[in-house]
């Protein structure tokens, strides 16, 4: 259960061309801001857009095939159950269409049902269902039609904050015991970093980035990916102990590098003054706040200046250093905070 | 005002129509042989019409709807002619088409030894053709309201084309198509001009009850306005039965 595929799908001003692989129970997450490509690149693997690439599922090409000999289950974002059928029957419509008999596709949809937890809850039609049993019951009917190949479009995005936590949970378990290859998408890291293996960033079309959770964390490589898991991140050339950034600001990191490279560092790192602070060999530079918010316990900062940058400072130290859109302040980095490596 | 006058409009002939009525005579003319032969061939003829138009009608409606195919709006402009056509016309091209020496009516008695004008099956066919946009227009709208991300579900799922219109599709526009066959019924339990025209009048087999109503206004009045209050009744019957179930719009 294998996925090799290429997508490749031209829309008016859209281009959305992506190598996507997949090993049998790996999951991998399409990461990406809104309107990147994701969800066109799922409907393209499912058969539900034309696609103009090629897509092998276990040595075998499917994308010629319509989607209902494809055997790619997929989870609608809106789940899309069918309304006027119980979950029973919901789930039990894969079974069918494959022609297994009715006493027996029932039989296989209850032990679908009651495993992801929704034993008494057969009965019921779509719309007496929360958002968390309808996501399961969307999840139980991909499952049931025994796909070689599973998608997951958004499957956490309509649920309130409370009960995504529940079913990211369950979600993640019930991915575990699935023996073909999952991809699922979505815009929330959360998400990608809980439930797969193997995250691809896509961004306007194309994939910027790849990796497992520990590399994307720690080494982003686009202004998005910074901005997902909470880095500032700068491109410059390293020459040693120094990457000068495009305009020829010096950032001083903690080891030597050469040739083109990034340089990321958290906003936790960096100390705002009032004027500038005295020596030491450390990152300083002046700047003027553009904007002040919440952001958990601390207020992160943004700075415009030589580089623009985020910085989370204490409330206590934002009302000391009068904080506030306009004020112009200093900002420093260790640069033993500072981590590079090549771009 | 206008309103008032509009609703007065169509409100009074019905009015009239119950007025005028020989309510004292009332029972023994509805029992007369030839209005039960002709309320029984109306009613049959417009229910097999209907039957015709639903096996007919739905597909192409949901060809309209769901497939984009260069000379869609041709086809769907085509579809609509019959509702605008007076019926007369109709039945004059149903009878250049199928009648005995017809375009297909020549070959159709060649080959089976079928021959459609002046026969029940004209009435059905001359009732069918008139009251099927009725149907496909309902239908396609309902299509159209229909999320069609539905069908890509239980295409996902393994159901071919034809399983997911019938299991997933058909069931969400049940409503729709209910409200198109009634309306499709409806008109097919009123048609004259091309009933007439294509099957002609011989009580018993082709003349349906707006048949009788207009030969019996010729010679005896009081017949005719009892011919009319029967199909009102049963028209507005269905109408008020399926209404509250069904067609509320």
């Amino acid at each position: 259960m294998t996925l090799d595929a290429h997508i490749f799908v031209e829309r008016d001003n859209f281009e959305l061309d992506v190598a996507l692989t997949a090993e049998p129970g790996e999951v991998v997450a399409l990461l990406g801001p809104n309107g990147a490509g994701k969800t066109t690149a799922l409907r393209a693997l499912a058969g539900l857009v034309e696609n103009n690439g090629e897509i092998w599922i276990d040595g075998v090409r499917v994308d010629r095939e319509p989607p209902e000999k494809r055997r790619i289950g997929v989870v609608f974002q809106d789940y899309l159950l069918f309304p006027h059928l119980s979950a029973l029957d919901n789930v039990a419509f894969g079974p069918r269409c494959r022609h297994v008999p009715r006493r027996q596709a029932r039989e296989q949809a209850k032990e679908w049902l009651s495993r992801v937890g929704l034993s008494d809850h057969v009965r019921k039609k779509p719309r007496q269902l929360s958002g968390g049993q309808a996501q399961r019951v969307a999840l139980a009917r991909a499952l049931a039609a025994e796909p070689k190949l599973l998608l997951l479009d958004e499957p956490l995005a309509a649920l309130d904050a409370r009960t995504r936590l529940d079913t990211r949970a369950q979600l993640r378990h019930h991915l575990s015991a699935f023996p073909g290859a999952t991809v699922l998408v979505t815009h929330d890291p959360l998400d990608a970093l809980m439930l797969a293996d193997r995250l691809v960033i896509v961004e306007e079309g194309r994939i910027v980035q790849t990796g497992d959770a520990a590399t994307i964390t720690a080494q982003p490589r686009t202004d998005y990916v910074a901005r997902l898991v909470g880095l500032n991140l700068y491109r410059g050339r390293a020459q040693g102990g120094t990457v000068f950034l495009a305009d020829g600001f010096p950032l001083v990191t903690a080891a030597a590098q050469e040739g083109e490279a990034f340089a990321a560092f958290p906003p936790s790192a960096v100390a705002l003054y009032a004027s500038r602070p005295d020596g030491s060999p450390r990152n300083t530079w002046p700047g003027t706040v553009t904007s002040v918010a919440r952001h958990g316990d601390a207020l992160r900062v943004e700075i415009a200046g030589a580089i623009a940058v985020a910085a989370d400072v204490t409330p206590a130290a934002a009302v000391h250093l009068g904080l506030e859109v306009g004020r112009e302040v200093w900002a420093s980095v260790k640069a033993t905070e500072v981590r590079s490596y090549r771009a | 005002m206008p309103a008032a006058a509009g609703l007065a409009f169509l409100v009074l002939p019905l009015a009239g129509l119950l007025i005028r009525a020989p309510w004292s005579t009332l029972p023994e003319r509805l029992t007369e042989p030839g209005i039960l032969a002709a309320l029984r061939l109306s009613l049959v003829t417009a229910t097999i019409a209907t039957a015709v138009c639903l096996v007919l009608g739905v597909p192409l409606a949901w060809v309209l709807a769901r497939t984009d195919f260069p000379g869609r709006r041709l086809v769907r402009a085509l579809v609509t002619v019959p509702l605008v056509l007076p019926p007369v016309v109709g039945g004059v091209a149903l009878l250049l088409v199928f009648g005995r020496r017809g375009l297909l009516g020549g070959w159709l008695d060649a080959t089976f030894g079928v021959s459609l004008p002046f026969t029940t099956a004209g009435v059905v066919l001359a009732e069918a053709f008139v009251a099927m946009p009725f149907l496909v227009i309902s239908v396609e709208g309902a299509l159209r309201g229909a999320d069609s991300r539905y069908e890509e579900a239980a295409a996902t799922l393994g159901a071919s084309r034809w399983t997911a219109f019938r299991r997933v599709t058909l069931p969400l526009i049940a409503p729709g198509v209910l409200a198109g066959g009634v309306l499709c019924w409806a008109r097919a339990l009123g048609e004259f001009g091309a009933t007439i025209t294509f099957a002609g009048n011989f009580p018993g087999r082709t003349q349906t009850m707006p048949l009788a109503v207009y030969l019996a206004l010729e010679q005896d009045v009081d017949a005719a306005i009892v011919l009319s209050l029967l199909l009102l009744v049963v028209s507005v019957g269905i109408l008020a039965a399926l209404r509250d179930k069904w067609v509320t719009a």
